[in-house]
């Protein structure tokens, strides 16, 4: 065992990384949430997400429309999840996880011929001097662009839930669809642009893991990622800025045992491999003390009889 | 204009003829979808559907459908009293493996002891360990009002990596050869979940997704629990109003659910598959999920639901060796079936009419 | 002529089994304020649902000042001067009070501007308000006021009120005519639904009454007695509720110090409450909504569990027993929400009556159910009750908001409780059911049961209870005789015009 192999302003760096898959789709469900809609299908529509980016990067050779197409893929997916909830009326906790068994399967399906293959490489952002920076150019400076779209993701969706008529409407339509619906704003239109929303953020998230942080395809390599950017949301009491923080948490807490079991610490590698998701249940149990900033109409059917 | 109009009341009619309406939905849109992989879709239905019970191998295939449907329906079964109940246990994965965990270790601390009693003692390891794995997340609800999907999800995750660690060292064969893996329990003779008719498929298991059939619709229909359950699920506000303790009602229906979801694992790691192995666990916790909404959450929909669940395995199956048909497009397949049924549940409590243009 | 401001010409709307408004025509005039009175049901929400654009009429015409008006949205309203202050509010708790107006205007200014409009408006009609408060955490005069605020800051031709004093004490109803009477002396003419005679008399210049879906007739309230307009309204002459002279008994609930914390957010914590109800005696308790109703009921009924001193049922402590223990000894209640908390809507009427019925009913034998003794228990009730409805094996949602309120105070009723507590009886029924659920309210305490009887109607209060406390704010006053109390006393028992120190010290 051999602690100092372990390279502390590396270890931030690769925190980033594998924070922003997690960041990308807890931000996206965050603001479906806000809009009053439970959607448990993160983890099929990163999937998706996962497969699309990876299978169309490789055939165009090209990272970003490979990121596109995942987006579009989260998003399609999420279209399904759309018509069950939105105009079939189903139970959305059966939908999503409907949506997440499907999207399992469908991501199988489309990834045969995907395996042991390698994607074209996206390349890190390089900014002379400033990259070069001891300690703060590599944790900072030095990373793939999606990175730092997530993080302006964040402050965006921040912004726009906080300043704008928008995230006004979005949260009002989250809080009350009743009464949304009485002063006369379209809840149904609202919930599925937040719908297609988080779709496409948790297909980015998805083809962030194939594309970038693997970076290669195997069959359900989301692993549970989308859950746990289910349970983030939770943690962060539906803040944007606590997402990041979250994600940065849970991110560190897996690098750090990645690099332990590199390291060959004495602890045996499955109960490494256990605590990002044991932590994740420590967390919500310390977190869901305090509901009350969760939307008030979160998870329940709109229909508008008169 | 399509405008829905919510019944008075729940359409009786609808509400038997939507999972037939979904299954056929999904036969068409599956169809569909191995045309698209370039398979005779006519052919691939058929071979789904048909082969393994009225085939050339039909006598090899019949028996499979009890040992493939008894672990869902007896998950299933578990499951659909929380769903019910509004409590969602999506965790049923992690506690099958618990449970033949739980099952395999207390067969193979008496070995090579040969005793009556073995056999028994791991069928109450076995639900033992399911519901051990399942009342954490029913404790963290009722004490700190934690959320049970994402809590009961996540045990999945560790559970595999309980089952990866527990093959790698507690339990690994010592004769093994350094391979992973347990002592095969097929051939340890008092831990053996034979079958009772040799060839039959008919094994403890299947005989216990019967009993548990009828055990959920005495519940449900006879007695006061299951009438509790059923309001919960309803109006969580008049259910306690009834008198109804909520966090009751939480222990029971995650933990009945999480014990026959460990009986599961138990009688399949000591029957059908043998051993314990790192890939043991092949899904039936996520596939019994559709099965209980496929049946309705009705313990006699969910026997049968659970029948056609098997017979889509098989028929998978061979369809993969016959046609070449991927096994990803099985899954899809039934992940398909899960999203119609949800999507026509919507005729039983709706009615579809064309409105008038809605300029007046 | 003049032409009037908003003019309807046969309006009709048509839901599947119903037709809530037939043939509706009528004017009203340019700084008028018209009354528009009907029963609960008579097809008063949908009519001005119409006018909001909420809702589009099947046939029918209306025009604006003389040009044709037909709202497709609610903005459409609005733009066109219509503003509405709705009876359920359409606020949003989690919202301050200037989110909630912006939400409701259509290009709303930035937020520090809205906040000083906000104070001088709310500055020059008396109703004081600060627009950085949590909605949530306002009383029902409140927030009525930001519905008010939100209507008037558009400037609105004609602002629509659906019964805005049933969440208002007296004094608060006094404030809001002032502010009426301010607005129309301005030209803004107001559209005033209400079913509160003397309330139309007092302030409206016409009335347009609506029975079944059909104007049924035109007047000037001033110019009409209460009982003319309530025959209109009704159709027939009503009974009121006979009272006969009762021996009171001994103390049957003893309630001393009673304090728990809401168990919902924006809820209201019960302070010390203190009361004692004998036998035979209806106790009243009035109260704005929302100064903690619904945390007593849930107190009584055992939901929601407190110290075991704090209730006392003829001497027995028996506040830490759950519903059903409480059920077995004799103490029922009746929530006010029937869909969901006294009824659950998609089971059938058999089995709402296990609901509440298993325990003194023998409907159950060791967790075994009785299903053929649950079914007569409803068929009884039905039968007892004049429940209108096929049979019992109708899904509860199916009845009408007054077959079902018959049906859930029924199940009680015929339990022969020793005490009964019911919320909101009467609420949202029509007059001959609300008739004839008083009456068995007053039947029960004749034959000796302890009623409790909490609503927001006060003269239904007036008209049964023996006597009376108002709920304020989480604490109960002390209870007094209800013959001789006059509506002052009650309004300062009720916490008179709430948060309005501002305007009137």
């Amino acid at each position: 065992m051999d602690l100092g192999q372990i390279n502390p302003v590396l270890l931030v760096a690769s925190l980033m990384v594998a924070a922003t898959p997690l960041l990308l789709a807890a931000i996206g469900e965050l603001v479906v949430e806000k809009a009053g809609v439970l959607n448990l299908g993160v983890e099929g529509m990163m999937i998706v997400g996962a497969i699309s980016g990876f299978a169309i990067s490789v055939e165009t050779g090209s990272p970003w429309l490979g990121f596109v197409a995942a987006a579009i893929g989260g998003a399609v997916l999420s279209l399904l999840f759309v018509l069950l909830t939105q105009f079939a009326l189903a139970n959305q906790v059966a939908s999503g996880l409907a949506l997440t068994l499907f999207g399992l399967g469908f991501s199988a399906l489309m990834g045969q011929s995907y395996v042991g293959v390698k994607p074209p490489s996206m390349g890190d952002i390089y900014i002379p001097l400033i990259s070069d920076i001891p300690v703060i150019g590599p944790i900072l400076f030095r990373h793939d662009p999606i990175l730092y779209l997530g993080i302006a993701l964040t402050a965006v969706v921040w912004a726009a839930l906080k300043y704008t008529r928008v995230g006004l409407i979005l949260r009002a339509v989250g809080e009350n669809h009743d009464a949304a619906h009485a002063l006369g704003y379209k809840v149904i239109k609202i919930r599925i642009m937040a719908i297609l929303f988080g779709g496409a953020c948790a297909g980015l998230g998805g083809a962030y893991i194939s594309l970038i942080r693997v970076p290669q395809w195997t069959e359900g390599m989301t692993a549970g990622v989308g859950w746990i950017a289910l349970a983030l949301v939770v943690f962060a009491s539906w803040k944007p800025w606590r997402v990041l923080l979250g994600a940065y948490l849970f991110g560190g807490i897996t690098v750090l045992q990645l690099n332990l079991q590199a390291a060959g610490v004495a602890i045996p590698v499955e109960y490494l491999a256990m605590s990002p998701y044991l932590i994740t249940i420590l967390v919500l149990v310390i977190l869901s003390a305090d509901k009350s900033s969760a939307p008030a109409s979160l998870g329940r059917t709109f229909h508008a009889s008169h | 204009m399509i405008v829905l109009e919510k019944r008075p009341q729940p359409s009786r009619a609808w509400s038997y003829a939507t999972p037939l309406v979904a299954v056929l939905a999904t036969m068409v849109f599956g169809g569909l979808l191995f045309a698209i992989l370039g398979k005779n879709p006519v052919q691939a239905i058929g071979t789904i559907f048909w082969e393994p019970l009225f085939g050339e191998f039909a006598f090899y295939y019949r028996p499979q459908l009890l040992v493939k449907g008894a672990p869902l329906v007896l998950i299933a079964i578990g499951l659909s009293l929380g769903f019910r109940a509004g409590i969602w246990n999506i965790g049923a994965e992690g506690q099958y493996i618990m449970g033949a965990i739980f099952g395999a270790g207390a067969g193979l601390a008496f070995y090579p002891l040969d005793a009556w009693y073995i056999f028994p003692i791991m069928v109450v390891a076995g639900a033992f360990g399911g519901w051990l794995w399942a009342t954490i997340p029913a404790l963290l609800k009722v004490r700190f009002g934690t959320n049970e999907i994402l809590v009961s999800l996540m045990l999945v995750y560790v559970a595999e990596q309980m089952l990866a660690s527990v093959s790698l060292g507690l339990l690994k064969n010592p004769e093994g050869f350094g391979f992973p893996g347990s002592r095969n329990l097929q051939s340890y003779e008092s831990a053996h979940n034979a079958e009772l008719i040799a060839g039959s498929g008919m094994h403890w298991g299947v005989v216990a997704a019967f009993i548990a059939v009828i055990f959920a619709y005495v519940l449900l229909n006879r007695h006061m629990l299951g009438f509790h359950i059923r309001l919960t699920g309803e109006a969580p506000r008049a259910a306690k109003f009834a008198g109804v303790n909520p966090a009751r009602l939480i222990l029971f229906c995650l933990g009945i659910s999480g014990a026959l979801a460990g009986l599961a694992g138990m009688f399949e790691v000591s029957g059908p598959s043998g051993q314990i192995s790192i890939d043991f666990n092949v899904g039936y916790g996520f596939t019994a999920i559709i099965v209980a909404f496929l049946g309705r959450l009705h313990p006699v929909g969910i026997l049968l639901a659970g029948g056609l669940m098997a017979l889509t395995y098989i028929g998978g199956e061979i369809a993969q060796s016959q046609l070449g048909l991927p096994a990803a497009a099985i899954q899809v397949f039934q992940g398909m079936l899960l999203f119609f049924l949800l999507a026509f549940d919507l005729l039983t409590n709706f009615r579809i009419r064309a409105a008038r243009s809605e300029v007046a | 002529m003049t032409i009037p401001l908003l003019s309807l010409q046969g309006l009709t709307k048509a839901y599947p089994g119903v037709v809530a408004n037939d043939q509706v025509s009528f004017d009203i005039g340019e700084g008028e304020v018209h009354a528009l009175l009907g029963e609960n049901g008579a097809g008063k929400s949908t009519l001005v649902k119409m006018i909001y654009g909420l809702v589009k009429p099947d046939s029918g015409t209306m025009k604006l000042r003389g040009n044709p008006f037909a709202p497709p949205e609610p903005r459409a309203a609005r733009a066109d001067g219509i503003a509405m202050v709705f009876q359920h509010f359409s606020l949003f708790d989690a919202l301050n009070v200037a989110e909630n107006i912006a939400l409701g205007m259509e290009n709303p200014p930035p937020m520090g501007d809205l906040a000083s409009r906000i104070r001088e408006v709310s500055e020059t009609y008396g109703l004081p308000l600060d627009p950085f408060r949590t909605v949530g955490d306002l009383s029902a005069g409140e927030r009525q006021r930001v519905e008010i605020i939100r209507c008037l800051l558009q400037d609105p031709k004609l602002l629509i009120m659906d019964e805005p004093t049933s969440v208002l004490t007296p004094q608060e109803v006094d404030i809001l005519f002032e502010t009426l009477n301010k607005l129309r002396s301005e030209g803004t003419s107001i559209l005033y639904i209400s079913h509160k005679l003397e309330e139309i008399r007092t302030l409206c210049d016409h009335a347009t009454i609506l029975r079944l879906g059909k104007n049924v007739g035109e007047c000037v309230p001033a110019e009409t007695s209460a009982r003319d307009m309530a025959e209109m309204m009704v159709g027939s002459t009503l009974q009121t509720p006979e009272r006969s002279g009762r021996e009171l008994g001994e103390v049957a609930l003893d309630v001393s110090g009673l304090s728990v914390p809401s168990p919902s957010e924006f809820g209201t914590a019960l302070r010390n409450v203190h009361m004692t109800v004998r036998k035979g005696e209806v106790l009243g308790i009035g109260g704005v909504a929302g100064n903690g109703q619904d945390e007593l009921l849930g107190v009584l009924s055992g939901e929601i569990p407190t110290s075991a001193d704090a209730i006392k049922f003829k001497g027995q402590a028996i506040g830490k027993l759950g519903p059903t223990a409480r059920r077995k000894l004799g103490v029922l209640t009746a929530p006010e929400e029937r869909l969901g908390h006294a009824a659950a809507p998609d089971m059938s009427l058999t089995e709402n009556a296990l609901l509440t019925g298993s325990v003194r009913e023998g409907l159950e034998k060791n967790g075994f159910l009785k299903w053929t003794e649950t079914r007569s228990f409803a068929e009884k009730i039905i039968e007892a009750f004049d429940v209108r409805t096929p049979g019992p094996e109708n899904a509860a949602r199916s009845l009408s908001g007054g077959n079902l309120q018959k049906f859930v105070i029924g199940r009680e009723v015929l339990q022969n409780p020793d005490v009964l507590v019911v919320n909101q009886p009467t609420w949202g029924v029509d007059a001959a059911a609300a008739a004839s659920i008083r009456q068995a309210i007053l039947d029960l305490a004749a034959k000796g049961t302890a009623v409790v009887c909490i609503s927001q109607d006060l003269d239904e209060l007036m008209e049964i209870s023996d006597s009376f406390a108002a709920l304020n704010e989480g604490r109960l006053s002390a209870p007094r005789p209800t013959t001789g109390l006059t509506v002052d006393e009650i309004g300062l028992m009720m916490g008179g015009a709430h948060g309005m120190e501002v305007a009137h010290v």
